[in-house]
């Protein structure tokens, strides 16, 4: 807890000033509402920002689900099969290079203005940091302890389940975090960009009233859900991986 | 009687003989050492006898079966211990009789079985990240043991220990080896090592790789506290060090 306090500080300090930068007239409300405002409208707005959180949490996590699933068989061929991993790994990086806000309008026009385009939207942006992840993890694997292994007679697959899959677990949360952060924003671009609910769609009807205490309120908002999700997602690595969370580790002699 | 045998091994890569005529033998219940310099084609003898490489020419025979570049019939234990971080020690020590299709529950009764035996009573359920570098390597040594009753391959298994450390291992070792009635065939560059636990040592010199020269340490076992420090002890390093200089 202590190692956070200075955090908390830090983020409790400049809410306060920005609250002294409004109040004072520094800045005029119209132009930024002061954090007491903001909060008042996420309070007063309640109801309806929960109904279009829930849709928003609920396509990110599809998205986010089908894109680990699918980031994951990825990661398992290329790694593989070589030539694979060669051939497929350019287009990859490729495809991290288009620009979301270009294809969302595409995903709409194609699929629609319901929930599908937007988790295919959000498999596009979470796959990409868990396949490089596991990838990357997969790769890093001890050549000795493969050896070991195969001395032991493990063939491939032996090797995957016990040496290479496990041993990429670091690596693989650390993507699953970022793909997290991802989902909840690639959730809400798509949604700005064409939909019925969820807090971008929200957010663009806010944004048309002027309404900037709501607009802010909402931006608070999306930041908590991807808390919250990244948070889940170090839960969820605490307990897989309880060896990296020791408190009375030796060295490692090496 | 021989429990492992190789015979003439070479092996070359890339062109460049690495290892030449190489015959090795190791009789049941014996401890014998290879000694040789760093880079001198120690381990990758170690890697044609647990079948990881297959040989330009030569065989590898485990109780005259011919097990020449096919792995699953002797493992190793290195430097490295290689225990996988992410498995408790019981789960690690547990992994070959797992690898050979033996059941969870069954695996981890036939490995705590033998905890006791090799002095890691209580650490079953602990994970290697806290435990101290010789307990690990008695770890390894005992996944070691696990997979293969008869014969230990070591490559510089205890080189990475510190001095007192490794004398307490030593000590350890012998005992243990001797109740479990193990052969072990191991690496190392350190004479003392050498002299202090084989019952014959060959020295592996050269560019390939050849044996120059076996040495039979005639002292009986267990042996005595104070070996390291007789005249017999430096004798034996002494023939070592002419048959190193002049092979």
């Amino acid at each position: 807890m202590r190692s956070k306090l200075p955090a908390v500080v830090a983020v409790a300090v400049l809410l306060v000033l920005w609250q002294l930068a409004s109040v004072s007239g520094l800045i005029p409300a119209y132009l930024l509402p002061s954090p007491v405002k903001v909060f008042q409208a996420l309070y007063n707005d309640r109801a309806l920002l929960a109904e279009h959180a829930l849709v928003t949490l609920q396509e990110a996590l599809y998205g986010l689900v089908l894109g680990v699933a699918i980031g994951f068989f990825f990661a398992v061929l290329m790694d593989a099969f070589e030539v694979l991993y060669r051939a497929v790994y350019p287009i990859l990086i490729l495809s991290q290079t288009i620009p979301t806000v270009a294809i969302a309008p595409l995903l709409v026009l194609w699929f629609g203005y319901e929930m599908l385009p937007k988790v295919i939207l959000i498999i596009l942006v979470t796959f990409f940091p868990v396949t490089v992840g596991l990838l990357d993890g997969f790769r890093s694997v001890d050549r000795d302890a493969v050896g070991l292994l195969r001395s032991m007679g493990a063939g491939r697959v032996r090797i995957f389940r016990y040496l290479k899959c496990p041993s990429a677990m670091p690596q693989f949360f650390s993507g699953l975090r970022i793909a997290a952060a991802y989902s909840v924003v690639g959730a809400v671009i798509s949604e700005w960009l064409g939909g019925f609910a969820g807090l971008g769609v929200y957010m663009t009807r806010v944004k048309s009233a002027f309404a900037f205490d709501k607009m802010f309120a909402v931006i608070f908002l999306i930041s908590a859900v991807s808390l919250a999700l990244m948070a889940a997602v170090s839960l969820l690595e605490r307990k897989c991986m309880p060896y990296r969370y020791l408190k009375d580790r030796k060295e490692d002699p090496k | 009687m021989e429990t492992l045998e190789v015979r003439g091994v070479s092996v070359s890569f890339d062109g460049r003989k690495v290892l030449e005529d190489v015959s090795v033998t190791l009789r049941k219940g014996e401890l014998v050492c290879l000694l040789g310099v760093s880079g001198g084609g120690k381990t990758t003898l170690f890697n044609v006898i647990s079948g990881l490489l297959q040989p330009d020419a030569g065989q590898v025979l485990l109780d005259e079966e011919d097990i020449t570049g096919k792995p699953g019939h002797i493992s190793y234990m290195l430097q490295k211990d290689l225990l996988l971080p992410y498995r408790t020690i019981e789960d690690n020590v547990a992994l070959p009789l797992l690898l050979r299709g033996v059941k969870k529950r069954e695996a981890r009764k036939q490995a705590s079985a033998l905890f006791e035996e090799f002095g890691l009573g209580g650490t079953e359920k602990l994970w290697p990240s806290q435990l101290s570098g010789g307990m690990r390597q008695r770890a390894a040594l005992l996944r070691t043991y696990l997979f293969s009753q008869d014969v230990a391959l070591l490559d510089e298994p205890f080189s990475a220990l510190d001095t007192l450390t490794k004398s307490a291992i030593h000590r350890w070792y012998l005992d243990v080896m001797e109740r479990i009635h193990l052969s072990t065939l191991f690496i190392t560059h350190d004479m003392d090592e050498a002299v202090l636990l084989s019952d014959r040592i060959y020295l592996l010199t050269g560019q390939p790789g050849r044996i120059t020269s076996e040495i039979v340490v005639e002292e009986p076992r267990p042996r005595r506290q104070d070996f390291n420090l007789s005249p017999e002890f430096l004798q034996y390093k002494r023939r070592i060090q002419e048959q190193l200089q002049n092979p």
